[in-house]
């Protein structure tokens, strides 16, 4: 097997190039921009396209334009660049065009600082730019899986013809860890029926997002919403980890989730039966397998890098089966697995302690 | 219509009555109708002699398809 | 052989995408500029016999709509995006024909960072732009190319350089730049003027077709409605008072010098087999003996930034990955990066790695007193320290942790450079943890190490480091 030792960031280019994207178009940000030097390095190499944008909005309508063509394109940011480029995201959804966008987290609101966080949560999940649409959001815990789910993503965003977020916060870009370099696919999408190649056989489709009659406009965001619930019925993704007996299941994704392994295996230690439900796809939120966690378990408790944003889905799958808990860090803070076992240990104990 | 003389035509119902084909005729040939189109313009119209064949007026034209000039 | 003026093939016989009014006429006012300019990009395109390569991007504004007319390629694109749209398109296919078309708004004011950069690039498009001093779109409001005294909607006294700045000549501001081939401002005030338009049009299409860059077309053209004009009389007032602030004429032409295919760019598909190859160049160029790990290490390196402690972990997390085990490394981030030191975590375990941070190292080595200082209370108890005793002035607590101390920084510098003294705090590790040995590790640099030059300083470093353990016993 084929290894290397590189950082999230890297491992993200890594499965683009394997999941066959063509063109880069980014701006620099800390901590991101590990994801533009490999895409600097990489993709002209390869016969590619890769621009240093003049802003994080030009990059990503750069990607609508290359992605308007049936080309496999992709951006990626940081919170505040992030934020910036949600204009074209809604755009690009609007017009229904595949693409893949990073956002990798770091402490804000505003400028805020550099450090991991993982507030974006709710502007990913939920909309973040203007009107009716989603994002398919991917949250990876190591750089093997910034690599994975970067092919997935794409796939995914072909699949169904809408944008796929890879959301990771910063530790994950930064960490290396050793990642399997990764087959190429072939991409098993023909785009020539929407698409504008720039050519004859499709000169007569048009990328847009306008619908200027009220009547079609309501259709085409019916038919948005049609896709966003297959999408929900089809593409959640999730991990469990010693939940089968746990009283108490914990529920957090990203670097969080690795920070909680290790905390489940201090608890079961210490015999206290604690389990972990990792939301791999944080949209569509495996609502689900939360509901039937909260049916056997006495408690759940959310941990995030964050005051409070996943918890909300989980409260909303969870329905008043069992109490709720939450544990958050923000601003850069990253809880430590003794903090998380103390919490898990509170909750068990009645909360008294 | 054919002829071995140079002409233009107006569609009248593409014209919305703006005479800046008038306005740069060099010969003065068209004029604008008395009558409204169904969508409450005026239309030009060729006044029958005199044109050229030049062109300016489709180039002035904002309209696509609403002056053609044939030049036999 | 007859000559017709009539409707050119290039736009659409019927404007089914009309969703309103007559299918064969435009959606703009009687005597709107843009149909004109339209009229000849259509005929353009058609005489050129690029009209199945080409693509048409329409802008916010008046002619938001251009995709209902043109028979070709179309995107719609956001208010002032457009040449950053045409840019993705045109990179990601070179061989289409791109047209950014935009109005005075979308191009001047809130796209004048997409429009500066994509002139600068060089970007083999044309870019259409009809200034008409005015938004009509939204309702005659002011735009960055109305005049001074002009009244708008959101200048009903008239605009003042004071209060809201003075109209902005994109012709100019853009030939300062050197990619550029081909910048004019022409107009559409009299039938002269329409003329030399439409040759400047066909001009800027021919330039992309040939490779040899950026061509930018303004049009001056009347609005009308927006002026409260009819429309001969806004077209005097085109000639008359627009073009005194907007002086026609050529600004920048190289395109007789250009070379053709300069300003290409290549973008080709690269298939399955090309992707393997490339990505299985990128793997590392080793395998030891894997090489069986006693303790999962929880480590932390600290010191000054320059003294190489990220280094030191990547080194050690290396050897780890080739010995066979699951290892990470995280870079000083956050808040630990505060009080002027450099850290890293990395933890080399036989199994699956939970929390890749390090709150409570079995392995610490400290390379400055702040180090020490912030690190030494989260080993833990029996845990490795190490510090650079010839930078360090305290003592760690030696009957909880095991310590060893030794001068890293001196050591390295008689052999040569200071810079390899987190290679002597490998050695060190090494020997006093019994983790990896000597020829494994060595054996490891020998790849890892990029720089050969360097690479005989660094092995003595280790042996050096190695050996002050065991004279210490």
């Amino acid at each position: 097997m084929a290894r290397q030792f590189m950082k999230g960031n890297d491992a993200i280019i890594l499965g683009a190039l394997a999941a066959g994207c063509r063109a880069y178009y980014g701006y620099p940000i800390t901590p991101a921009s590990e994801i533009a030097h490999a895409a600097s390095l990489h993709f002209p190499a390869l016969g590619g396209v890769f621009i240093q944008a003049e802003s994080e909005v030009a990059a990503i309508n750069m990607v609508y334009g290359t992605a308007g063509m049936g080309i496999r394109a992709m951006t990626a940011s940081s919170s505040p660049g992030f934020s910036l480029k949600q204009e074209g995201l809604s755009y690009i959804a609007g017009a229904e065009l595949p693409c893949v966008v990073v956002n990798i987290v770091r402490g804000g609101p505003g400028l805020g600082n550099i450090a991991p966080e993982q507030a974006d949560y709710f502007q990913i999940t939920k909309g973040g730019g203007h009107g009716n649409y989603r994002l398919i959001a991917l949250a990876p815990n190591s750089a093997q899986e910034m690599c994975n789910l970067t092919m997935l993503a794409f796939d995914l965003a072909d699949k169904y013809r809408n944008p796929a977020c890879i959301m990771a916060d910063g530790i994950t870009g930064q960490m290396m860890e050793v990642v399997d370099i990764p087959e190429p696919k072939p991409i098993p999408f023909d785009h020539r029926s929407w698409a504008v190649h720039g050519d004859a056989q499709t000169r007569q489709n048009l990328i847009s997002s306008i619908f200027l009659e009220p009547e079609e406009l309501e259709k085409h965001n019916l038919k948005l919403d049609r896709k966003y619930r297959e999408i929900m019925a089809h593409e959640v993704r999730h991990e469990t980890y010693r939940t089968e007996d746990a009283d108490l299941v914990v529920v957090a994704y990203g670097v969080t989730s690795r920070i909680v392994y290790s905390a489940i295996d201090q608890a079961r230690e210490a015999g206290l039966k604690v389990g972990l439900l990792r939301p791999i796809t944080i949209w569509p939120f495996p609502s689900q397998a939360v509901a039937e966690a909260a049916q056997k378990a006495k408690q759940i408790l959310v941990v995030e890098l964050s005051t409070g944003q996943m918890v909300e889905d989980v409260q909303l799958a969870v329905l008043g089966r069992c109490p709720v808990h939450f544990y958050g860090r923000c601003g850069g803070m990253v809880p430590s697995s003794n903090e998380i076992l103390s919490e898990c240990e509170r909750i068990l104990a009645g909360g008294k302690n | 219509m054919t002829t071995e003389f140079p002409y233009m035509e107006v569609d009248s119902e593409l014209c919305k009555g703006c005479q800046l084909c008038i306005d740069v005729c060099p010969k003065g040939v068209i004029a604008i109708s008395d009558k409204l189109n169904s969508y409450s313009y005026h239309p030009a119209y060729y006044t029958g002699e005199g044109c050229t064949g030049c062109g300016l007026c489709f180039y002035a034209c904002p309209e696509p398809g609403a002056i053609r000039v044939v030049k036999p | 052989m007859a000559k017709v003026f009539e409707k050119p093939a290039s736009f659409y016989s019927e404007f089914e995408r009309k969703s309103a009014g007559h299918k064969k006429t435009t959606h703009y006012c009687p005597g709107c500029g843009h149909g004109n300019v339209h009229k000849m990009i259509a005929e353009a395109i058609e005489d050129l016999g690029v009209a199945e390569r080409s693509v048409f991007v329409s802008p916010v504004g008046c002619s938001v709509f251009g995709y209902y007319y043109f028979n070709s390629g179309n995107f719609q694109s956001a208010h002032g995006r457009a040449a950053a749209v045409a840019t993705g398109i045109k990179r990601a296919n070179p061989d289409s024909i791109v047209m950014s078309y935009q109005g005075d708004g979308d191009l001047a004011a809130i796209g004048t960072a997409e429009t500066v950069h994509a002139a600068n690039r060089g970007e083999n498009i044309s870019v259409f732009f009809i200034n008409n001093a005015i938004y009509g779109m939204t309702g005659g409001q002011m735009a960055p190319t109305t005049m001074i005294g002009q009244r708008t909607t959101t200048t009903p006294r008239g605009r003042t350089e004071v209060d809201h700045g003075n109209p902005v000549r994109m012709c100019e501001i853009l030939a300062t730049l050197p990619a550029p081939t081909f910048i004019t401002r022409v107009g559409l005030g009299n039938s002269k003027q329409i003329m030399q338009a439409r040759k400047a049009i066909r001009k800027a299409l021919q330039i992309q077709i040939e490779g040899k860059g950026y061509s930018f077309v303004e049009i001056l053209a009347p609005c009308p409605t927006g002026w409260k004009m009819d429309p001969p009389e806004a077209r005097d007032h085109l000639t008359k008072v627009m073009e005194e602030i907007f002086p026609l004429g050529v600004y920048k032409d190289v395109s007789d010098e250009a070379e053709a295919g300069h300003w290409n760019r290549i973008s080709k598909p690269f298939d399955v087999e090309a992707r393997h190859a490339y990505l299985q160049s990128m793997k590392t160029p080793l395998s030891l003996e894997p090489v069986p790990l006693a303790k999962d290490l929880a480590c932390k390196f600290a010191g000054f930034g320059g003294q190489g402690v990220l280094t030191l972990g990547l080194f050690l997390a290396q050897v780890g990955m080739k010995a066979g085990h699951q290892v990470s490394w995280i870079p000083a981030y956050g808040p630990e990066m505060r009080g002027g030191t450099a850290n890293c975590s990395v933890n080399i375990c036989r199994g699956r790695i939970g929390a890749p941070t390090v709150d409570h190292p079995n392995v610490l080595v400290v390379m400055n007193q702040p180090s020490l200082d912030m690190f030494e209370d989260t080993v833990v108890d029996g845990g490795w320290i190490f510090v650079d005793s010839g930078i360090c002035t305290g003592v760690p607590d030696r009957k909880r942790l095991r310590a060893i101390m030794l001068p890293a920084t001196e050591i390295a510098d008689k052999i040569g450079s200071p810079k390899v003294a987190n290679v002597v705090m490998l050695g060190a590790i090494c020997a006093a943890t019994g983790i990896f040995g000597a020829d494994y590790v060595k054996e490891t640099l020998r790849i890892i190490i990029k720089r050969k030059e360097l690479l005989d300083t660094n092995l003595l470093a280790f042996d050096a480091g190695w050996q002050a353990v065991v004279e210490q016993g």
